[in-house]
């Protein structure tokens, strides 16, 4: 094999490691209420759900202090998951690109739901189904509560710190 | 001396409004209100002396979801305003908030989208303190009855936003239906999906 080639052959294998690294950080997987409840049941992490969408700007503009609220304690049992509401044609052409655009580092996934209503009602019977929502669950010590409001970081870390 | 006058106000008002912070439940009665039409007039639903009951939708014009229920919205008023069921839409939404919400570009909306019902300001955020909606859009479908304006569902205009499931529940137009004809709707509540509606601090 020629130098030139294998050169090419490098720059190819760098190229796709390089895209499957930018895929796998802009990674959205979509996430069933099923699934979801099975993700947040682990008794020794503190779980901090955020339901957004990218059509909703309140919940646009408090998402970067869940993801610093993940980077601050990413060595303790918490854990920020980030679940997209938006319209079920939009995870392609609106949350990927978004999560991306926006190098978000907490965990994002996208609501798999054959309506809101029973999502919504799964999550919470007294979620009126407006966004933004957050919901924090310590299994460990029986907490499960849902927060219809926006958060500053300040008001965000005080929930965790009182619930952890 | 005014600050203790105003606190004990506060305190009575906040005591007074306690039952209503969550808002209608199917079976309660509706208040009635009077707001500013996007034509400039004052409208109330006292003034719909034929009318049988009132689709009331929360609604803006900055929301997606309520974007995408708009043309739903206006098929409801198409379908059932003869029927005796009017839509009457309001927009509780902040403009300093939601400048998109403002008085004039309410009635630029309207314009547009050539409304056939009432596009109404809720500038103080009386009415929408008084039914509890939370998100943009939500319905509340009212019937006369002796007892006054009976809320007969509340929620969402239907469980399928986009719209691409046969299997779509259409939670308003049931509702009319059976009061209609004079049954009583089998689903009375749903949730509503969509942008919160946020309420300035007293």
């Amino acid at each position: 094999m020629s130098d030139d080639c294998q050169m090419k052959r490098r720059l190819f294998l760098l190229s796709l490691f390089s895209l499957l690294f930018l895929t796998a950080t802009a990674q959205v997987n979509t996430i069933t209420y099923a699934q979801l409840e099975q993700r947040v049941s682990n008794p020794d992490t503190v779980y901090i759900v955020n339901f957004w969408a990218t059509w909703c700007e309140p919940c646009v503009k408090e998402l970067p202090y869940f993801d610093q609220l993940q980077q601050k304690y990413k060595d303790a049992p918490l854990k920020v998951l980030l679940v997209s509401m938006d319209f079920k044609s939009k995870l392609n052409s609106a949350v990927t690109p978004f999560v991306k655009k926006h190098k978000m580092q907490a965990e994002v996934d996208f609501a798999d739901r054959n309506n809101d209503q029973e999502f919504i009602d799964a999550v919470d019977k007294d979620w009126s189904g407006a966004l933004p929502a957050t919901l924090l669950v310590n299994t460990k010590k029986g907490i499960r509560k849902l927060y219809e409001q926006t958060f500053s970081y300040k008001e965000l870390n005080n929930i965790y710190q009182t619930n952890k | 001396m005014k600050k203790l006058v105003f606190l004990i106000i506060a305190a009575v008002s906040a005591l007074s409004f306690k039952p209503t912070a969550t808002g209608y439940k199917p079976g309660d009665i509706a208040t009635d209100f009077k707001l500013k039409n996007v034509n400039g007039k004052m409208v109330s639903l006292a003034d719909y002396t034929s009318a049988k009951g009132f689709i009331v939708v929360f609604t803006c014009n900055h929301c997606p979801v309520a974007r995408a229920y708009e043309k739903r919205i206006e098929a409801l008023d198409a379908k059932y305003a003869a029927k005796g069921y009017p839509v009457i839409a309001i927009c509780s939404s902040d403009p300093d908030m939601n400048p998109t919400d403002s008085y004039a570009n309410l009635q630029k909306r309207a314009a547009g989208k050539n409304y056939t019902f009432p596009y109404l300001a809720d500038e103080t955020q009386d009415v929408v303190r008084a039914y509890g909606a939370r998100a943009t859009p939500t319905v509340y479908v009212l019937q006369k009855t002796a007892n006054g304006l009976t809320v007969q569902y509340t929620g969402a205009v239907d469980n399928d936003e986009e719209q691409s499931d046969p299997a779509r529940i259409n939670y308003v137009e049931n509702a009319v239906d059976a009061l209609l004809e004079n049954k009583t709707p089998a689903v009375t509540s749903s949730k509503a999906f969509g942008c919160r509606i946020v309420l300035k601090s007293a």
